[in-house]
């Protein structure tokens, strides 16, 4: 479609990623008119796939870990042609010895710990999944409403709370002390074997600006392990087809609800008369009006840029302001000859993520340059070769390689012009510890800095929660207090994006929770 | 001569920490004037409460020309070429329709809604500003600037003020030689020439009376003060405190921030906190300007009927002040509290300024009472007083609005 009729659409959703295509789906399906605007020339934000070398084709997003089954089934994803796989081994790489690899959903089955070392990680996984199960009904739930809210939404928590008396006194005990422990603590207490308990570290901090030893660190990994894949909480997988088919199930499943979708249609502001949305205008010019206005942008970007800030009280956009979403993830994509070799590690498991995170202690040094502007000399990292699952990305007998590196502070002090290169030079050099020769079958080397992943996928900050992921910007503080019900101080202009509870990941919650809200709001 | 460095420079600004209660830029001629030696403090500045007879100073405002030291009103200069649509924003009136050489009084709420502080906003041009008010809002103002394009000063010190009130106050600027005055209409303003510069006269003011105010450089203060007392000599020109003007603004029926009602800012309890239309400021909500902070939330508490306060004028019977006292329903029920009373000259009756809680005052307006603790010879006599609810002002004064104003 080229032209518009005034409030020919219901809906507007800002942002074709998928928490904005689930939203989109949702609304389609309750018979709304929808309109999707996507900024890039494809759909799926962090999950779409591009090339970053000839033949070599990766995207930001590399494991899938946190589907959530409400959406699979909502959207009926699977007649869409969603393939979610076999559940794929961690593996937890050592430099000198054996690797450590955790099979099954988050380790069900350790390989090569000692059985005393497994007994000790079994009681602590069904702790931790036990525990993380408590949390798990309040990530499709609107965070709870201080100024009140209907019954039939509080009585959720409700139900939080007996899930908590159900648990026993002695586990109640249990859980409530450890909801805001650091993970390194909790790691001292159960655990020895340095190769899980690095891992352990790694996942609990990965994505925020937190080192395994700061206060709250635990709550990384019980988001996590909120996630499930078939079913099984903690699961991960690399789907046949890559992250590019999850995009295009959930695309086709807001096809089939009705929606349209438009691409290279960025949108540089939303239309607001007498405080309330009415519409939204295009890099073009182009301006496209609907009821509702839904954003799945950064939400500083949606307040500030989009809606602006004459529109807003002064000390919601000073809240706003004050989200903090500098990034410390760097984005590593090697193209290789051939498929890598790592110490000890079976062909079939390098088809899982590989971490290197020698222990926790390794994971907090790497964190402390990031709190002073500076990258991680001996950086960590997760890896995925997203090929091995989908040989589509790579030529043939060639290999991506696609690694999430801690930490690399979205605003290196000596900006990352001069870092890049020094960075991207530290990193091979701990990958060659772990897989020796692996520099000379790089043919082409791309990293991705907080910086560029910002720009490139209008991630302020280049985080991909679109905002930490702390006990501070968590529930009823996600992204603000006063927007974190999905609606907004603006009338019938709402969020749908990872800034919104319960945050980010491939899960298409807030998308859901966002399109349940907007139909509850008749908006 | 060495020059300052940085530190010394701010430590040359930070003079009020040293000096508890500041000088105004008129304080050699207070000094001299003062005979009571009653002041107080106003904003960290030494104001007198009164000079010589509290008394004869509010009838140099009804009767004759009296000076009062505004300067330690706190001012901030708002410019850049945003300033109309970022003051639209940050204060509850229609800025859009305050032209260059107006003012307006308004307020400004938190996004609660609930009021911060009113004042005085003056249009010095297209794109400047002056806001006078009682409180600080530094801060707020700096924080309201995101996404406009306006520079924000304060200018407490750097600009004296005066306010010059009375029926003779006209006389006095005309024989002053601020040729022009004359023009200015009820709150209008222009700038005048005084020695090597100018001076903002506004026709504006506190009391309910014929009046002008005017900002002048701090460094200018004294010759304009000199000026105005050498011309003001036969209009009967007097220096005058603060209870002398509470009396007349009382009368005018004007409320004082942190007196009729709690400041956002200052209220510890959360019951004290007042949206506009709680005291008496809901004509100033304009629903179709653009969108002003605390909107969402003053409309929200129409709808859902959750304003809890009303600000209302009483007359109460028999002639002793009735300050502070609690106002009962049906000589029985508390509903509310007189913030401000006085036996009002002008009006020969006792008036007062009151808050009460709704449906008191809002639509139960009769059986009302006040209990006066009187205190006679260490022994309190309490009277129970019929009050009636009337409109504000308690007195109204042609001259006030007069065009062209009366000479003398």
């Amino acid at each position: 479609m080229t032209s518009s009729e005034p409030r020919s659409f219901d809906a507007i959703v800002i942002g074709g990623g998928h928490n904005g295509l689930v939203c989109a789906a949702m609304l389609g399906k309750s018979g709304r008119r929808v309109l999707v605007l996507e900024a890039a020339e494809q759909l799926g934000g962090a999950g779409r796939a591009e090339e970053f070398a000839p033949g070599f084709r990766v995207s930001l997003a590399h494991v899938l870990n946190r589907l959530h089954p409400e959406v699979i089934s909502m959207l009926d994803l699977t007649t869409h042609g969603l393939k979610l796989g076999e559940p794929v081994p961690s593996v937890a790489l050592s430099a000198l010895g054996e690797p450590l690899v955790l099979h099954g959903a988050y380790g069900e089955r350790l390989e090569g710990a000692t059985s005393g070392e497994a007994k000790a990680w079994s009681q602590l996984r069904a702790q931790l999944i036990r525990y993380a199960g408590i949390m798990k009904p309040l990530l499709t739930r609107r965070p709870p409403d201080l100024d009140g809210m209907p019954l039939a939404e509080s009585a959720g928590f409700g139900l939080v709370a007996l899930a908590l008396r159900r648990l026993g006194k002695e586990d109640m005990r249990d859980f409530l002390r450890m909801l805001l422990m650091n993970v390194a603590d909790v790691l001292d207490e159960h655990l020895d074997d340095e190769r899980l308990r690095g891992l352990l570290a790694f996942d609990a901090t990965l994505g925020s600006h937190l080192g395994p030893r700061s206060p709250t660190s635990l709550l990384g990994l019980y988001y996590r392990l909120t996630g499930e894949i078939s079913g099984a909480a903690g699961a991960q997988t690399i789907p046949a087809g890559g992250m590019g088919a999850v995009i295009a199930a959930i695309a086709s499943a807001t096809q089939k609800a009705g929606v349209t979708v438009r691409t290279a249609a960025p949108v540089v502001r939303i239309i607001i008369e007498k405080s309330r949305a009415v519409g939204v205008t295009l890099a073009s010019g182009e301006e496209i009006r609907a009821r509702s206005v839904v954003s799945g942008a950064n939400p500083r970007t949606m307040f500030l840029d989009l809606a602006g800030a004459r529109e807003l009280d002064a000390g919601f956009v000073r809240k706003v302001g004050n989200i903090r979403m500098k990034g410390d993830i760097a984005k590593l994509h090697l193209a290789l000859d051939k498929p890598p070799v790592f110490n000890g590690v079976s062909a079939e498991n390098l088809r899982g993520r590989l971490v290197i995170a020698p222990s926790p202690d390794h994971v907090e040094r790497a964190f402390n340059p990031s709190k002073y502007g500076e990258f991680s000399p001996e950086p960590v990292m997760e890896i995925t070769l997203p090929s091995l699952a989908d040989p589509s990305l790579a030529p043939s007998g060639a290999c991506v390689l696609s690694a999430n590196v801690q930490y690399a502070p979205y605003a290196l002090r000596e900006g990352w012009d001069l870092g890049r290169p020094k960075f991207l030079a530290a990193i091979m050099a701990t990958l060659e510890r772990y897989s020796p020769g692996i520099g000379k079958s790089v043919r082409h080397a791309e990293l991705l800095t907080p910086a560029d992943i910002e720009a490139h996928y209008l991630m302020q900050g280049g985080h991909w929660h679109h905002g930490e992921l702390q006990a501070d910007q968590m529930l009823m503080s996600r992204p603000v207090s006063g927007a974190a019900g999905y609606d907004t101080p603006i009338e019938h202009l709402f969020l749908c994006g990872a800034g919104s509870h319960p945050g980010g990941g491939i899960s298409g919650v807030p998308g859901l929770n966002a399109a349940r809200r907007i139909i509850a709001m008749k908006g | 001569m060495q020059q300052q460095t940085p530190f010394a420079t701010r430590l040359a600004a930070q003079g009020h920490f040293r000096t508890l209660r500041l000088p105004s830029p008129f304080q050699p001629r207070l000094d001299a004037l003062m005979k009571t030696e009653e002041w107080y403090n106003w904003a960290g500045y030494r104001a007198p409460s009164s000079l010589w007879d509290e008394e004869l100073e509010y009838f140099a405002i009804r009767s004759q020309a009296a000076v009062f030291d505004i300067s330690p009103m706190v001012k901030y200069r708002i410019e850049g070429p945003d300033a109309e649509p970022f003051l639209n924003r940050f204060t509850l009136r229609d800025v859009s329709k305050l032209k260059p050489g107006r003012v307006h009084y308004t307020a400004w709420c938190d996004d609660e809604g609930h009021v911060l502080d009113d004042g005085t906003l003056f249009r010095l041009a297209e794109t400047r500003f002056r806001l006078c008010c009682q409180e600080r809002h530094l801060p707020w103002l700096v924080d309201s600037a995101v996404g406009f394009e306006v520079a924000i000063a304060e200018e407490t010190q750097a600009v004296a003020g005066l306010a010059l009130q009375g029926p003779t106050s006209f006389a006095v600027l005309r024989a002053a030689g601020f040729a022009g005055v004359e023009k200015l209409k009820l709150f209008d303003l222009a700038e005048f020439a005084h020695e090597d510069g100018t001076v903002t006269i506004s026709r504006t003011g506190f009391t309910g009376d014929l009046g002008y105010e005017l900002f002048v450089a701090s460094e200018q203060a004294l010759s304009l003060w000199d000026r105005l007392f050498d011309a003001g000599q036969r209009h009967g020109i007097r220096a005058i405190g603060y209870h002398a003007l509470n009396r007349a603004r009382i009368e005018a029926g004007l409320i004082v921030a942190n007196a009729d009602f709690v400041t956002a800012e200052h209220a510890i309890r959360a019951d004290r906190l007042r949206m506009p239309d709680e005291i008496g400021l809901r004509f100033m909500i304009d629903a179709e300007k653009p969108h002003f902070n605390g909107r969402r939330a003053i409309f929200e508490a129409r709808r859902k009927r959750t304003l809890r306060h009303v600000l209302v004028g009483l007359e109460i019977e028999g002639n002793i002040p009735a300050e502070h006292a609690i106002v009962y329903h049906n000589r029985k029920r508390e509903v509310g509290l007189v913030s401000a009373a006085i036996w009002s000259p002008m009006a020969k009756k006792n008036i007062a300024i009151a808050s009460l809680a709704r449906p008191f005052g809002d639509s139960i307006n009769d059986d009302l009472w006040v209990e006066i603790y009187a205190m006679r010879e260490l022994q309190y006599q309490k009277l129970m007083k019929r009050a009636k609810i009337v409109p504000r002002p308690f007195i109204k004064l042609d001259r006030r609005g007069a065009n062209p104003p009366a000479d003398f």
